[in-house]
């Protein structure tokens, strides 16, 4: 469980029994007198009240959400190539870093390619992708024992899109926690 | 599944008829190499008796998608209800010039069996090239309609033909991200699908074996890959084991003995091959880049497979054992996919250049390369048992795959006849 999903909750909960007393009060408020002046809504208040203290949100640290918020669970890769990029290093050196701080957890790396090529061809390419990951990770001193791969080639896009940022999209690694998080 | 139907034997008899002869040499013809031709006009008028219109129909069809032939229409006949005893009224054919005529009769006896007569006439020679008859149960009546599109396909053509033949694909469906995949099986004309997995896990790339009703293909989960057999007669099916890696595109050798397929080790992808009987298996490349995609030659001593060994994936040839590899193709663009033919004539291939993507054949030694289609996205050819037709997949932009099909001159590009989405196509050797 989250706190976002707390505040949420708290939230719904909120607007909820503000509505659930709005009609109690109609319910039970008697029919105007007419000789008697119509209630006058509560004057304004005339100072602002103090701001509630600022609550943190976030997801608990370890959580699978800790994971893919703060450090990232993808990166992504150029066309037909399985080089890690400038811009993936860093989210690999912090992949590393969150995983060695929580070594219980174990990942599977699913290496995915765009459509532009065969099926056959892209899972060997998705598999090089994995494995590239796979490789950063271990040289950075996460355990081989914690770390599967599996290339699902073309077959498992997150982008439906064919556009050039469509299939940028979808040449990537993704780190999936399989088991020890919090 | 309809396979217990499916494996009933027909039986084929030539029909002796004392007053007509057959000829020894028809004088219609098709040539099939040509790429400009010209298609037959044939008139495949309603047989007479049981199922005698939608036999008539599934043979016109068939005739009319090879792309060699030119059905009339029904409407245009003049001669009607022609009994196959008697010679048809050829002036009344010539006058709608139609070249070919098939006719035929079927009749149905009290246990259900199926008995087709027909004949096949050169119109303008007067002359009747063929008559047979075909016996099956009642149920099968769409085979011996196959049957005899192949008897027709093979006395006009002079080769084999690939209409008692079926189909084994990917069949798709769901969003783009969330697709879901089963294998399934149908007749090549569309007829019969039915689906051989639930869905449940990722199936691709089946391949037919071109001696029996047995399948290879791959299935993928998030734990890792498998290859399986499956028998269709019997539906056994049964894992090739497990491989210490990622393993994919299997094909089997042409006489069924062998399957080479893909293993990924740490992110290098290599060939090997598996001897089915003793189950011992073997790698064939050693190469630090992709080698996938292995397809074996009609006679089993060489394999064409796709390798990026010379920085993008290109076509290779190497001798069974894994010896003497060589680059065969040198076209601008990336090769992919090569499947040899069963004539062993050509090796068809997926090209991907200048944005688009490309059904292809070249010869064996890489000569005379030929682009067959062009689309945002065509992959996975598979050649019909006689080698003169190619079955792919072809995506639109953001749209579901689909079936189509190309004759080997690429003159007849067209969609099979199978309205739904569908990839990975298989085609099955022709039927017993």
């Amino acid at each position: 469980m989250t706190t976002i999903t707390l505040t949420k909750r708290a939230a719904q909960f909120a607007v909820i029994a503000l509505a659930a007393a709005s009609v109690t009060a109609c319910a039970s408020r008697p029919k105007p007198d007419t000789t008697t002046p119509a209630p006058t809504a509560p004057p304004p208040a005339t100072q602002p009240s103090t701001p509630p203290a600022p609550v943190s949100q976030g997801p608990l640290p370890g959580t699978q959400q800790d994971f893919v918020i703060n450090v990232g669970d993808r990166v992504y890769f150029d066309f037909d190539s399985y080089a890690v990029r400038y811009d993936a290093a860093p989210v690999l050196e912090a992949q590393a870093a969150w995983l060695n701080r929580y070594p219980s957890v174990m990942v599977r790396l699913e290496g995915n390619a765009d459509e532009r090529g065969t099926r056959e061809y892209n899972l060997a390419l998705g598999a090089r992708r994995a494995n590239a990951v796979r490789d950063f990770l271990v040289s950075r001193g996460v355990s081989s024992s914690r770390i599967t791969t599996v290339s699902y080639g073309k077959e498992r896009p997150i982008d439906p899109g064919t556009s050039e940022a469509a299939y940028q999209r979808n040449r990537n690694t993704h780190t999936a926690i399989t088991s020890g998080a919090r | 599944m309809r396979l217990r139907t499916l494996f009933v034997a027909l039986t084929a008899a030539l029909l002796s008829v004392g007053a007509l002869t057959t000829p020894a040499r028809a004088q219609i013809e098709v040539d099939v190499n040509r790429g400009d031709i010209q298609p037959l006009p044939v008139a495949v008028p309603g047989f007479r008796g049981e199922r005698g219109a939608e036999i008539a129909q599934v043979i016109t069809s068939n005739l009319e998608r090879s792309g060699l032939f030119r059905p009339i229409d029904p409407a245009a006949f003049i001669e009607q209800d022609l009994d196959i005893r008697y010679q048809p009224r050829f002036a009344d054919w010539k006058t709608i010039n139609a070249q070919g005529l098939v006719n035929g009769e079927v009749t149905v006896d009290a246990t259900g069996r199926l008995t087709v007569n027909f004949r096949l006439w050169d119109v303008f020679a007067e002359q009747q090239l063929l008559g047979m008859q075909f016996t099956s149960t009642s149920e099968n009546w769409r085979r011996v309609a196959h049957k005899i599109s192949d008897a027709v396909y093979e006395r006009l053509t002079g080769e084999k033909g690939y209409f008692d033949t079926r189909v084994v694909f990917v069949a798709e469906s769901g969003g783009r991200i969330d697709r879901i995949k089963r294998l399934a099986i149908m007749d090549q004309d569309g007829a019969n699908p039915s689906y051989l997995t639930d869905g449940s896990y990722i199936v691709m790339t089946p391949r037919f074996s071109s001696t029996s009703q047995e399948i290879t293909y791959m299935a993928l989960r998030p734990d890792g890959s498998s290859i399986y057999l499956f028998n269709l007669e019997t539906g056994r099916r049964e894992s090739l084991g497990s491989f210490n890696g990622m393993v994919f595109a299997p094909r089997f050798s042409h006489d069924g003995g062998k399957v080479a397929f893909s293993v990924e080790r740490g992110g290098n992808t290599d060939v090997h091959v598996m001897d089915l009987r003793s189950r011992s298996s073997s790698r064939l490349t050693s190469d630090p880049s992709i080698d996938t995609s292995p397809s074996f030659s009609p006679d089993g001593a060489q394999i064409t497979f796709n390798s990026d060994r010379g920085g993008s994936p290109q076509l290779y040839v190497m001798n069974a054992d894994g010896s003497g590899a060589r680059r065969i193709s040198f076209g601008s663009g990336r090769y992919m996919t090569p499947v040899w033919s069963p004539t062993g004539e050509y090796i068809a291939f997926t090209k991907q250049a200048g944005g688009q993507f490309h059904i292809g054949v070249m010869r064996p030694d890489g000569s005379d390369e030929r682009l067959l289609t062009t689309s945002y996205l065509d992959e996975g050819p598979t050649w019909a048992p006689n080698g003169r037709v190619l079955m792919f997949s072809r995506e639109t932009p953001g749209g579901a795959a689909r079936l189509w099909t190309v004759d080997v001159t690429g003159r007849v590009v067209r969609p099979a006849p199978y309205p739904q989405s569908g990839s990975d196509p298989a085609w099955s050797p022709l039927l017993n």
